[in-house]
């Protein structure tokens, strides 16, 4: 028996979990001596009153909804992967490949070629544990947390020893050529006459990461694949009976999970930075657990979830800058999310079925 | 007139909308074997749950031995003298026979003198009550009715003088069955008192002395056995007059459709569960295969469909088809005209979280008829389809947008069968058809299933309800540590000769 | 190689193993109840930062060392109260518990002493020192057991010593007490301990309980005697390092102090020899880091042997209707 309607289990919960996470992070910010409100303000005048906070904000919400979009994909075979760090690190290698080994005539050729190079990298990261979960029992989680200490291993030795160009004792790669570099938002909007800062780093990666939105969303809920993926997260013994095979589950829903990881590669390393270098993804891979959870691993969910997430990123960066708020808080208030929205869902779930109840009663 | 040990008095209970007991008043006399009777979801194993301390009422009393009793947890229970038997075993399987009679009721802080002192106290109640058991022997060694008989045990350890069972024969032969009501006479007659909970009306008349009918979260009534039969029971159990074998017209069969040739199983620990299983399944017939669960009947299904990959040779329409490797697998099996309505619903044949619409593709998700160009689902044509099979099938309620997990049993069921028939196999496989369903559900799947069969259809039929199996099939198999014991013509025998082929006897 | 050599990488072997022995022994505790656990690496760092920061602020290494076992138990409680009482989803809390330390004790500690996110250095009373076991003048000038004793066995902070007890302790309760009984059956079948009669909720909670104070203890010799002071991110993937020792150990307590002094050697290998030269082949840095956790991944790969968890692991516990 359903007791509550499918708007209230999708919007409701999640709402609710995500405001208890705020007040607890805003009775943090007390505790350490610094006053939530005006704490809040900074935030969104820092991240939604200019042009310039938005295009921080969008650029943000563009990695995360990569990241979130590849944790929601895994999260519907009831996989977990953890690893969307590591594999949007080794997609940032893939970038680099691609766009330091061609020269490319135009960004729009380059970019559809970084993406392939994006995802491919990332799809063989996410490909290892998901073999050696599909083949061998080895448990999924710990062995993508594994594969980002490797991931990040790998790409110092990288960036250290084989991509640094000759005399420069930075560990990163050589910048991009020019032709790679991809259009911000301001060059896009300015086409239709709408002005928007220029210095900020949102580009025509957040359209992309939208249509992946919805890509992920067809895949899901209009093609069988979608539904041999569905159908096992529900029930691998089930989908065992519909001759669904579970190792082709787990591993090419680990494959496009690892894909979309990586690619958000495009957005940071390829669209902002313009080069690689240590720790690119920054933190963004643990972010989309956030996301998805937060969004119900819906990919509007996840759309809105991200934006959410990308204004409290700016909103953090402002912070640090100007109070003694290190950029950690948002770090714990993506714990918070992440504990209310996906451990301690029925903290909120069962009195609020417990309300329905009583006016449906109170109706009948 | 005797003072009655257990009284219930108006209780009630709740799970969140679903009323599971509506104000149920109850005597039990000492010294009795009670027995309660009522379909699934009646609400006989809440109330005794709640006479155990597992669940709380929402209101009403328990009344022990004319004292109020408050059993707010289970150590309240067994403090007044009730033990429970559950109907699925509450044992931890790597622990000892000992360690698990002695868990929960440690007489100290180190674990050695509680199982001495455990280890004395069965040998004498070995002695007394016919229940002998190895108590260094882990529990994952040992078979069903040794399993029951530890579960009796902790009872009587723990000196219950009222002891509840729930459902006890369903994993036992009919012979095990008529040694646990020794048992249960032997107690009886050592002055505790019974409640035996089951939905099996023979039974009731067999054991017990008085029985209570429940029909959905209340008592209808309390009757002596000996004033009353199974026919009464029943229709006071669904409130009308209940069909209890099923008309058929006599089998026409014709050509063999299915032909299995030395079937040998071994499972993932290397137990050999099949054991040169042959059989011939005719177009037009139903072939029921009796025995106790767990002697191969899970694993024959799972070798037919096509989940798990077996040796020996199968036919199919006089075509062999690969057992083993890539080719053989449920989806492939399908193809090939078999099609497979599973013993557990819930866990196999459907996908609770998926709506009605979405199950009815479950298993032909990549047949073209549900393919909408190269990689896309389609959706309307699935949506009409399922709407008609519900009409058809009376499955109710009839929104096809309701997800699995709402329906009833029986309504669950009637997806799963309305799927698997509708699919126009050649050969369908079931297991449990009726197994938690409703009586009203329970006759219109088993007629059903004759209609198949006299559209010209083969029918393998693995059930271990005996009576279903003798009301159904044509011809009748039995099987026992995974070898068929024996083949008889339906008409031709009877529970008798089949129980004792289900016990291994030839 | 020198004896001496050998004698100091095993030195090493055991200072760098204990805070493993400690957080898997926490998790299996936990596990063996049938809670999975992965936050062991979030309680570790919280009890670092709390011990090293109370003790930089107290002067007293005890102090801290309570302070950092409230502070694992506490975080302990959160996944306990989600997992049993809220029956969420164990891994999920997990991964909560692990980023919710890694923020808040940069956080704290920023707030606390303005370090940028790290305790001041300890020293003195405000960190454990080593302690030299009776006998070791009278020993030192026996060849070979001189040397064995004095540096290995030997010379130890106190916690190294109560790590390697522990083992033996973990293994007597639980499978020689009523509790341990208790404890390893809810996590085989609840059930079983419900209709008996026993709490499965107090239970477990126990097994949380137990699981805080050895997480705890993991996190204190961190920050107060392996180091002096707590950084950020110190733990560095250690609880997950203790959690592959806890399945490699099959969660047995003698294996999972075999398992521990495995990844313990391995660590202070690549801490002695930067760059191994196999043949012509140079190793480089990065991979002796990351070997560690490239191991972990062979281990859970079962390339040593399949591992059977506790059967009613990581699923909350539902009275069946």
């Amino acid at each position: 028996m359903n007791i509550l309607p499918k708007w209230a289990e999708l919007v409701l919960i999640p709402l609710i979990s995500v405001c208890i996470a705020f007040v607890i992070s805003g009775i943090i910010i007390v505790l350490i001596g610094e006053n939530p409100i005006s704490a809040l303000k900074l935030m969104i005048d820092g991240a939604l009153g200019s042009s310039y906070g938005w295009g921080y904000t969008l650029y943000y919400a563009t990695n995360f909804l990569f990241t979130g979009l590849a944790v929601s994909i895994a999260f519907h075979a009831k996989l977990f992967n953890i690893g969307g760090e590591g594999q949007a690190t080794v997609g940032g290698l893939g970038v680099a490949i691609v766009c330091l080994s061609f020269p490319w005539p135009h960004w729009s050729v380059a970019l559809i070629a970084a993406s392939f190079g994006a995802m491919a990298f990332g799809a063989i990261w996410g490909l290892i544990p998901a073999y050696l979960q599909a083949k061998r029992g080895s448990h999924i989680v710990i062995t993508t947390i594994m594969f980002n200490f490797i991931a990040a291993a790998l790409l110092n030795y990288l960036l250290v020893n084989v991509f640094r160009p000759d005399g420069s004792m930075d560990p990163a790669t050589a910048k991009f050529p020019d032709q790679t570099n991809l259009p911000t938002l301001h060059e896009i909007l300015s086409l239709i006459g709408i002005p928007f800062s220029k210095a900020a780093p949102a580009n025509v990666c957040f359209l992309i990461a939208i249509l992946s939105c919805f890509l992920v969303w067809v895949l899901l809920w209009r093609t069988r694949l979608g539904y041999e993926i569905r159908a096992f997260g529900h029930s691998d013994s089930a989908a065992e009976y519909a001759g669904i095979s579970s190792s082709k589950i787990i591993i090419v829903t680990m494959m496009i999970s690892g894909a979309l990881a990586g690619l958000m590669a495009i957005n940071n390393v390829m669209g902002e930075a313009e080069r690689l270098v240590m720790n690119s993804a920054e933190g963004a891979g643990f972010i989309g657990i956030a996301v998805a959870l937060m969004g119900r691993s819906h990919p509007f969910g996840v759309l809105l979830a991200s934006i959410l997430f990308g204004f409290l990123y700016q909103g953090g960066a402002e912070l640090a800058l100007w109070t003694s708020i290190p950029r950690e808080l948002i770090v714990v208030i993506q714990a918070l999310v992440i504990l209310f929205t996906g451990a301690l869902d029925n903290l909120v779930r069962i009195p609020l079925e417990k309300t329905f109840i009583y006016f449906r009663k109170g109706n009948a | 007139m005797q003072k009655p040990i257990i009284e219930l008095r108006s209780i009630s209970k709740a799970f969140g909308s679903v009323q599971a007991n509506k104000n149920i008043s109850l005597k039990v006399k000492s010294g009795t074997i009670h027995g309660i009777v009522g379909e699934n979801g009646a609400g006989k194993s809440t109330l005794m749950s709640i006479l155990y301390g597992f669940y709380k009422a929402d209101r009403g009393d328990i009344i022990i031995n004319g004292q109020a009793a408050v059993i707010s947890d289970s150590q309240d229970a067994i403090g007044l003298g009730i033990g429970m038997v559950f109907q699925h075993f509450k044992l931890i399987e790597n622990f000892s026979v000992l360690e698990n009679i002695v868990l929960g009721a440690e007489t100290g802080a180190l674990i050695e003198p509680s199982l001495q002192n455990a280890r004395k106290i069965l040998t004498t109640l070995a002695r007394e009550y016919e229940l002998h058991v190895d108590p260094d022997s882990l529990i994952s060694d040992l078979n069903v009715g040794m399993l029951q008989r530890i579960e009796i045990l902790k009872a009587l350890y723990r000196q219950a003088e009222i002891l509840i069972l729930d459902e006890p024969t369903g994993v036992l032969t009919p012979s095990e069955a008529e040694h646990l009501f020794r048992i249960l006479r032997n107690l009886k007659n050592e002055g505790k008192t019974i409640i035996l909970i089951t939905h099996k009306l023979k039974e009731i008349m067999n054991v017990t002395d008085t029985v209570s009918v429940m029909r959905q979260g209340e008592m209808t009534e309390t009757l002596s056995t000996k004033n009353t039969n199974p026919e009464q029971l029943a229709e006071l159990m669904v409130g009308r007059k209940v069909l209890l074998r099923v008309n058929k017209n006599k089998a026409k069969p014709r050509k063999s459709v299915l032909k299995c040739s030395n079937l040998n199983y071994s499972d993932a620990q290397g137990i050999n569960r099949l054991k040169n299983i042959s059989f011939d399944l005719r177009e037009g017939e139903i072939l029921g295969i009796a025995g106790v669960a767990g002697n191969g009947q899970s694993e024959l299904l799972e070798v037919l469909s096509g989940i798990k990959s077996t040796n020996g040779e199968i036919e199919l329409k006089g075509e062999t088809i690969p057992l083993f490797g890539k080719m053989s697998n449920p989806y492939n099996r399908r193809n090939s005209g078999v099609s497979h309505v599973p013993e557990d619903r819930q866990k196999l044949g459907l996908i609770m979280e998926y709506s009605a619409w979405e199950n009815m593709a479950f298993g032909y998700h990549r047949n073209p008829e549900y393919k909408n160009k190269k990689f896309f689902m389609h959706n309307s044509h699935l949506k009409s389809q399922t709407s008609d099979r519900m009409k058809k099938f009376d499955i109710r309620p009839s929104d096809l947008n309701i997800l699995a997990k709402s329906f009833s049993g029986g309504n669950q069921q009637k997806l799963v069968l309305a799927r698997e028939i509708e699919q126009n196999p050649d050969v369908l496989i079931v297991g449990q058809p009726t197994r938690g369903v409703d009586i009203g559900a329970i006759e219109f799947i088993h007629k059903r299933l004759i209609e198949l069969r006299d559209s010209g259809k083969a029918i393998l039929l693995i059930s271990v309800e005996l009576d279903e199996i003798l009301s159904l099939s044509d011809r009748i198999m039995v099987l026992f540590d995974g070898q068929i014991m024996g083949e008889r013509l339906a008409a031709n025998t009877d529970e008798k000769e089949l129980g004792l082929l289900m016990a291994g006897i030839t | 190689m020198e004896f001496l050599t050998i004698i100091q990488i095993l030195d090493s072997t055991i200072r760098l193993a204990t805070p493993l022995i400690f957080a898997a022994l926490a998790g299996l505790f936990s596990e063996r109840a049938g809670i999975f656990d992965i936050g062991l690496e979030g309680k570790m760092l919280i009890s670092a930062f709390l011990a090293a920061a109370v003790a930089a602020s107290s002067g007293s290494v005890w102090v801290g060392l309570f302070a950092g076992i409230v502070g694992s138990v506490v975080f302990s409680g959160i996944h306990g109260v989600a997992s049993i009482t809220f029956k969420g989803n164990q891994i999920i809390s997990g991964v909560a518990i692990n980023f919710l330390a890694a923020g808040l004790t940069v956080l704290i500690a920023q707030s606390w002493f303005s370090q940028g996110g790290r305790t001041p250095s300890l020293s003195g009373s405000a960190r454990f020192n080593p302690v030299n076991l009776p006998f070791t003048e009278a020993l030192q000038n026996i060849p070979y057991l001189g040397i064995i004793y004095n540096e290995l066995i030997s010379g130890h902070t106190v916690l190294v010593y109560v790590a390697l007890i522990l083992v033996p302790l973990s293994w007597w309760v639980l499978f020689k007490t009523t509790v341990g009984l208790r404890l390893r059956a809810v996590g085989e079948n609840p059930a079983a301990l419900d209709t008996a009669g026993i709490s499965v909720a107090r239970t477990r909670y126990l097994a949380i309980l137990i699981c805080g104070i050895l997480c705890g203890l993991s996190g204190v010799y961190l920050s107060t005697g392996l180091s002096a002071g707590f950084v950020k991110d110190m733990s560095a993937g250690r609880g997950y390092i203790a959690l592959a020792a806890l399945i490699f150990a099959k969660w047995r307590p003698w294996y999972v102090l075999a398992a521990c002094l495995l990844f313990g050697l391995l660590e202070a290998i690549s801490n002695r020899y930067q760059n191994i030269d196999i043949f012509s082949f140079t190793l480089p840095v990065q991979f002796m880091q990351s070997l560690p956790y490239i191991l972990t991944v062979v281990i859970l790969a079962g390339f040593i042997g399949k591992a059977v968890p506790p059967k009613a692991g990581g699923q909350p516990y539902i009275k069946e209707r």
